[in-house]
């Protein structure tokens, strides 16, 4: 009894190329997401989308690529400048190795989201699972940024190696109201993880501790804050207004000694 | 990757197999054709009293000497091949053949008849299994029964008319083998009377947890790691008389330094628990969803390496690797949410479900 698949419809709104993706498989709606941006449309809204994977991966471009429904597993891996605004949650993986562009989750998130991203911002309005931010990194001026609007869960910025992560905590969970889970920054080395609350230090991983907020961390907070409170109509000045804690690195290379002893022999 | 699902109807009302053949084609990107099943519970209600035996015979020599032993040991009330259709996607390998059987009545006689005849059946299947060349047990619950082979799960469903049968608990899976054998027996979900496994990961302790099994008279035949965690759940929950919860506990314990910051009586009793079931202890990434007849919980391993959501809607409650497919079949969810690592979500006819936090 296999569900038969069908193919993508394609109509026009206005300004924007209207995509049905109720059935469709990822590999046919991503051929059409692509044909399209190839013919020069910038703006695309994929309706009934359920869990179609790869959206938006690779696109080098400018477009704005809105996704009503779930959006599948690594939604713009390795993307390079498109927007991508999701009005549901996303699967694992959003944003992995995304090197330049934005994505904006109106619901909630889950795993890894942020994997290994290289540049570009991501702004999820709810919770996300865990290991989010595992394995950031920067260069020079590519600082990838990532912010979210509830809690984390463990192992966030899990190995991280640069970028910025931010959560707010704005709701909390009834049975886990933390604002991020255990084994918070685990195998740190770069970037830093600010946070809208206290941390309990037994939450920190191997290699992060705390430090004081600098002037420039401030001014970092209200420009991407802000950014976060524009997008989703909130209140900056409400929101600013709390002690936030950072979370950084005790060293660039905390796993240095790890191998010493079998190195001597 | 493997994509695993599952639905329970809280009032025990009996849907029909096309919902959860739905939800395991949503996730068919998970899968690579090598492992697909189902399992339903309340699709035999005329025979809801005897052990439904589903059978995989290579030929009819393992399908004879079977039937001899069955003879021996049970009544056979009732027995017929598991009506099949034709697919072009899995070659016939087996004859798949049902049996509804009883105990003799001379055990009924006997205390603790209960117990005695669930083990009864219990040493019956790993007899089959164990010295019987060329022939499995697919499943041995009442009212239950497990669809599977080496395939698509939608291509699964197909050769054996899954739609056709209504149950009030269904449970999918599809199969991406990485490190054992794609056969048949290998496919999920894996059963033991009326317990049944579907799982996604590895169980990287299966050596240490197949040793303790075998050391409480379990048989582990069937070439991959999945099996272990129905027998763990047999053993601890049906025999041993743990609740879910405690049973869950013990699978997937939390991280000493956690039990160490428990305040008192917890920490003495999570203690207790994992010294007691070391060895039972679950180690490595999964997520597994757990069905009895009356229950289907959803688990992930301590530090959540695989995906698993739950939900609930006004009559059921759904399990999914994938939220996508938990949403390709109700539009009315109440409530949908991650679980946490290692904390069994348990949802049972007639209650509401709940995440019991142990982590």
């Amino acid at each position: 009894m296999e569900i038969p698949l069908r193919k993508a419809k394609v109509s026009r709104e206005g300004e924007f190329v209207v995509v049905d993706a109720k059935g469709v498989h990822y590999r046919e709606l991503n051929e059409v997401i692509n044909e399209l941006v190839e013919k020069g449309e910038r703006k695309l809204r994929l309706i009934n989308v359920n869990g179609q994977r790869y959206i938006a991966d690779g696109l080098r471009c400018d477009c704005y690529i809105e996704i009503h429904g779930v959006a599948g597993d690594d939604l713009a891996a390795f993307a390079n400048g498109p927007t991508v605004v999701v009005f549901g949650d996303v699967q694992d993986g959003a944003g992995n190795t995304m090197n330049a562009g934005r994505i904006i989750v109106h619901g909630h998130g889950t795993d890894i989201i942020g994997h290994s991203m290289r540049g570009g911002k991501i702004f999820v309005r709810g919770h996300v699972g865990y290991r989010v931010g595992i394995h950031m990194k920067e260069y020079r001026e590519q600082v990838p940024v990532l912010v979210i609007g509830g809690t984390a869960g463990d192992f966030l910025g899990e190995y991280m190696a640069g970028g910025r992560i931010v959560v707010l905590g704005l709701e909390r969970l009834e049975t886990y109201p933390e604002i991020a889970g255990e084994w918070l920054a685990t195998g740190i080395h770069g970037g830093a993880i600010y946070l809208r609350d206290e941390v309990d230090e037994d939450r920190l991983g191997y290699g992060a501790k705390v430090e004081k907020l600098t002037h420039d961390d401030r001014r970092f907070l209200e420009a991407e804050v802000g950014e976060f409170c524009s997008i989703f109509s909130l209140n900056p000045e409400e929101v600013l207004n709390a002690e936030f804690t950072k979370v950084v690195p005790k060293s660039h290379r905390p796993f240095a000694d790890m191998y010493s002893d079998a190195k001597e022999g | 990757m493997c994509g695993l699902g599952g639905i329970l109807n809280r009032y025990g009302e009996r849907m029909s197999g096309r919902e959860i053949i739905r939800m395991s084609c949503m996730m068919r990107d998970r899968y690579d054709g090598r492992g697909g099943g189902f399992a339903g519970y309340g699709i035999y209600p005329r025979y809801a009293e005897y052990y439904a035996l589903h059978l995989f015979f290579r030929d009819e020599v393992a399908k004879e000497r079977t039937e001899e032993l069955l003879k021996d040991r049970v009544a056979i009330i009732k027995d017929e091949p598991v009506p099949m259709r034709r697919v072009r996607e899995i070659p016939p390998e087996n004859i798949v053949w049902r049996y509804f059987v009883e105990v003799p009545h001379r055990f009924r006689d006997r205390k603790e008849y209960q117990e005695r005849e669930e083990d009864y059946i219990t040493e019956l299947v790993f007899t089959i299994n164990d010295c019987i060349d060329g022939a499995f047990v697919a499943s041995s619950g009442k009212n239950m029964g497990v669809f599977k082979a080496t395939g698509m799960p939608d291509a699964v469903a197909e050769m054996y008319k899954v739609e056709k049968y209504r149950a009030y608990c269904w449970i999918t899976h599809g199969r991406f083998p990485t490190n054992t054998p794609g056969w048949w027996g290998g496919a999920h979900p894996f059963n033991l009377l009326d317990w049944s496994v579907v799982h996604n990961g590895e169980i990287s302790s299966y050596g240490t947890n197949r040793r303790y099994l075998e050391a409480h008279g379990y048989k582990c035949r069937l070439l991959t790691d999945t099996e272990v965690v129905a027998y763990l759940f047999d053993l601890m929950v049906r025999r041993q008389g743990l609740s879910m919860r405690t049973a869950a506990v013990a699978l997937t314990p939390p991280f000493w330094k956690q039990i160490e910051r428990m305040p008192e009586p917890k920490r003495s009793v999570f203690t207790a628990l994992r010294m007691t079931y070391s060895q039972a202890m679950l180690n490595g990434p999964f997520a597994v969803i757990v069905t009895n007849r009356d229950t289907m919980v959803g688990l992930n391993d301590r530090i959540k390496l695989r995906p698993l959501i739950a939900a609930s809607s006004e009559d059921c409650v759904y399990l999914a690797s994938e939220e996508a497919a938990i949403r390709e079949v109700e539009s009315n969810i109440e409530r949908l949410w991650a679980p946490r690592a290692g904390n069994p979500v348990i949802a049972r006819l007639n209650e509401e479900v709940r995440e019991e936090v142990i982590h």
